[in-house]
């Protein structure tokens, strides 16, 4: 090959490489953004079926049953209007608890239950995540929330 | 009195430091020596006073000093001392009071050790890092003063958070910020540079063991963040892609690039204005890393409380310093000419490839980072990146990277020549794959086209990164320690390699129900919980279980894990119980009770993840190392000589 032939294949290896690249990349990005709905908002305009999101609001108290020695959780989570029932296989996190924000990731199920593959709760008692800290309402309780974070 | 006096010397820090970047600028300017005099001898002063500031902040802490609202917020009198100390930076305030300490520190390294640079081109250089320093330490007296008062003085502290009672983390944010502040000082040789016009490329040579320093404290700081959060958090995770995390890992990358363009640029006068705009944007994304951290617009387990008007503060900062040096590049950096070419498969070309890559990870996890902020901004919906996502996007880059490191270190300056190391490396290619092959069969249940890949690769670097050493074995002791320092680095990141396939193909997590005397398998392990019982600690109260693994039948280790409730009160905590070996680590986290006499638990089989950590530790050990090289030190010694 000429300098010349060989300038120009590794130009098209160059162009080919970095096409393949940003396609992958831009094809994961696209699988994997994740919608975050308060329980209103699936009540309203559900994503069900195969599309995972993520679902935020609060514990609510006395929702959290299981039965004895049995790995499965079932809770309600609640933005203080409407409340989804969730189900979780899983260790849960340290600072869940009823009453606390947690945010939950996986998939509506057709009966109306969300079966949740992973459970998040923040790691300071008096921090809330935003999303669900805005999704909340009721007045009263995001004051106390704002008012916590210092 | 002491938390005012810390007070006070903060003040008196600012006006040095105001002090330090108007002579600094000011007198290379106009070219007088004493005002350039000056601006060192306040960097001397505002370090001296800063300490001063930081050590009232310490002693308040020490002194169970709760009229002091940060130390109230951060910790009790239950806390043993050594994280008395260590909460001084566990909280906002106290973190951002080390921070502006730190940059003051290399600042005053800069006056004490680069005395080899010409006055007024250091007097620049502190002039820049003077204003950075205004910046920070306005940014905490109007924001986040640690020396606020509670009136009246509270009773009793709020305790540190107990995950940050720990040794690793302790270590953890002066290490990141040594790092990331440390980016500050490439930076400003960078705009420094670029104030000056300068044409000689001397400032790349003046500028590398800094970058270097910088970037392996940063290197460790990650390090030991990640270790932190595989046996703190419980999770036995070692990375999560979260926001924060992400934030020390961009400037990492533009880091890493940094160092290798600098290379270049010191030793064939190339890239020079790309250099210059890596600088720029290594210590920019690490600002950006404080804004999003600080402002808590970013949900993570990093955020600290959230106020807007730091956010503010800092989005303004972030402007006026991003802004301020693209500004200087786009004025100056036209001007500069680069000399010579060279040829495709020549180092240069190696090492441009190396950064385009670099930059292009950093880039796709900038992208993945801020796209929620912004399309939350715009009222687009809530939405969230998953960890799969940058997985993918940070693989897609490292696959060539790692390919061409494999030549890239053995190519000669300027020529497509790879001499001697040629034959060896493809002898390499099959003895590595064969090895890849023998590991999967000696060690695990099932092949995987990813980890044969992945062994394949890393094995294939080790041993590439081993050539040269090999090659020249009859003359180690004059091998500068800048080529032993490449070596280790290279050989370090094919090690990292190694443990990252290994832990990402074969790991084994499960969440299980079981009763004592029941027993759970994991590749070979036996996992048998022998049961509760309470423990009592220093400031909490524990359940601990307790776990005896065997391995056919022998055994190999009793493991226990807690549950611990803090005295101070909040939620409880898990200790993880962790099985070292070289080959793997076993873990266990004790969940709760579930009733019927049954717990939950998570039982773990982590494949080579020690090497993920040893492999960073031995890249940050070469930046060590090469920093050490006589080239910069016999530059001092010479030029000492010499009237200035």
């Amino acid at each position: 090959m000429t300098p010349r032939q060989k300038r120009i294949w590794m130009v098209v290896g160059i162009v080919g490489g970095v096409g393949l690249a940003a396609t992958l990349a831009l094809q994961a990005f696209q699988d994997n953004l994740m919608y975050f709905q308060s329980p209103t908002q699936v009540l309203e305009q559900p994503i069900a079926g195969e599309r995972s999101f993520r679902l935020g609001g609060l514990v609510e108290p006395g929702s959290v049953t299981r039965e004895p020695g049995n790995l499965e959780v079932r809770f309600r989570i609640t933005d203080n209007v409407e409340a989804i029932e969730v189900s979780y296989a899983g260790l849960l996190p340290d600072l869940f608890r009823e009453g606390q924000g947690v945010i939950v990731r996986g998939k509506l199920g057709a009966d109306g239950l969300f079966v949740a593959e992973e459970v998040l709760a923040k790691h300071d008692e008096n921090y809330m995540p935003p999303e669900v800290a805005e999704s909340l309402r009721m007045p009263p309780l995001i004051k106390q929330v704002e008012a916590g974070g210092a | 009195m002491i938390p005012e006096l810390g007070h006070f010397a903060l003040v008196l820090a600012l006006l040095l430091a105001l002090g330090q970047s108007w002579f600094g600028l000011l007198g290379a300017a106009r070219g007088r020596v004493a005002w350039m005099r000056a601006a060192e001898t306040s960097v001397a002063g505002q370090w001296w006073l800063l300490l001063l500031s930081f050590a009232a902040l310490v002693w308040s802490f020490v002194r169970f000093d709760f009229s002091v609202a940060y130390v109230a917020n951060t910790s009790n009198s239950l806390l043993p001392l050594f994280y008395r100390i260590a909460a001084a930076w566990g909280g906002h305030e106290g973190s951002l009071l080390l921070w502006a300490l730190i940059l003051a520190s290399w600042s005053a390294a800069i006056v004490f050790f680069s005395r080899q640079m010409p006055l007024p081109f250091r007097s620049r250089v502190l002039g820049i890092l003077g204003l950075v320093s205004v910046g920070f330490i306005l940014f905490l007296l109007s924001t986040s003063n640690p020396f606020d008062r509670l009136m009246p003085a509270a009773p009793e502290g709020r305790d540190l958070n107990p995950l940050l009672q720990d040794f690793a983390l302790a270590v953890h944010p002066p290490t990141l910020y040594l790092g990331y502040v440390g980016l500050a000082v490439p930076f400003a040789f960078a705009c420094a540079t670029l104030l000056e016009g300068r044409q000689e490329v001397d400032w790349a040579r003046w500028a590398r063991p800094w970058t270097l320093v910088a970037w392996l404290c940063l290197t460790v700081g990650i390090t030991l963040g990640s270790w932190w959060a595989y046996y703190e958090l419980g999770w036995g995770g070692y990375w999560f892609w979260d926001p924060v995390e992400n934030a020390s890992f961009m400037p990492w990358l533009m880091a890493t690039a940094l160092v290798h363009s600098l290379a270049v640029t010191e030793k064939r006068g190339l890239f020079r204005s790309w250099t210059l705009l890596l600088a720029v944007s290594a210590f920019s994304l690490s600002l950006l890393g404080t804004f999003l951290v600080r402002s808590g617009v970013l949900v993570s387990v990093h955020a600290f409380a959230t106020d807007p008007s730091r956010g503010l503060f800092i989005l303004g900062f972030l402007v006026a310093v991003i802004g301020g040096a693209l500004t200087l590049y786009a004025w100056r950096a036209p001007a500069l000419q680069a000399p010579g070419g060279f040829a495709p498969t020549s180092r240069e070309a190696f090492l441009l490839f190396n950064n385009a890559l670099l930059v292009a990870a950093a880039g796709l996890i900038l992208v993945g980072t801020l796209y929620p902020l912004f399309m939350d901004a715009l009222g687009l919906g809530k939405i969230s990146v998953g960890p799969p996502y940058f997985g993918i996007a940070f693989l897609v880059p490292m696959v060539p990277l790692l390919l061409l490191m494999v030549f890239g270190m053995h190519a000669a300056w300027k020529y497509s020549r790879l001499g001697t190391a040629k034959r060896p490396l493809l002898m390499l290619l099959p003895l590595a794959l064969l090895a890849a092959v023998g590991l999967i069969l000696a060690g695990y249940d099932h092949f995987s086209l990813a980890a044969f890949a992945g062994f394949g690769v890393a094995l294939w670097l080790m041993g590439s990164s081993l050539v040269a050493p090999w090659q020249r074995r009859d003359r180690w002791r004059s091998l500068p320690a800048g080529f032993w320092g490449m070596t280790l680095a290279h050989f370090g990141v094919g090690l990292f390699t190694l443990g990252v396939t290994g832990v990402e193909s074969y790991r084994i997590e499960r969440d299980l129900s079981l009763a004592p005397g029941e027993s759970a398998t994991l590749m070979g392990y036996a996992f048998r919980f022998d049961g509760t019982r309470e423990v009592q600690g220093p400031n909490y109260a524990a359940v601990e279980g307790s776990f005896t693994v065997t391995r056919e039948g022998q055994p190999v280790t009793v493991l226990t894990s807690q549950k611990r409730l803090y005295a101070s009160g909040g939620n409880p905590m898990t200790e993880a119980g962790i099985h070292v070996s070289p080959r793997r680590d076993l873990f266990v986290a004790l969940g709760e009770d579930l009733g019927a006499g049954k717990w939950s638990m998570r039982l773990q089989y982590k494949p080579l993840i020690r090497y993920v950590w040893l492999g960073a530790l031995l890249m940050a050990l070469g930046g060590l190392l090469a920093t050490a090289d006589r080239r910069y030190r016999v530059q001092l010694r010479q030029e000492e000589g010499q009237p200035a």
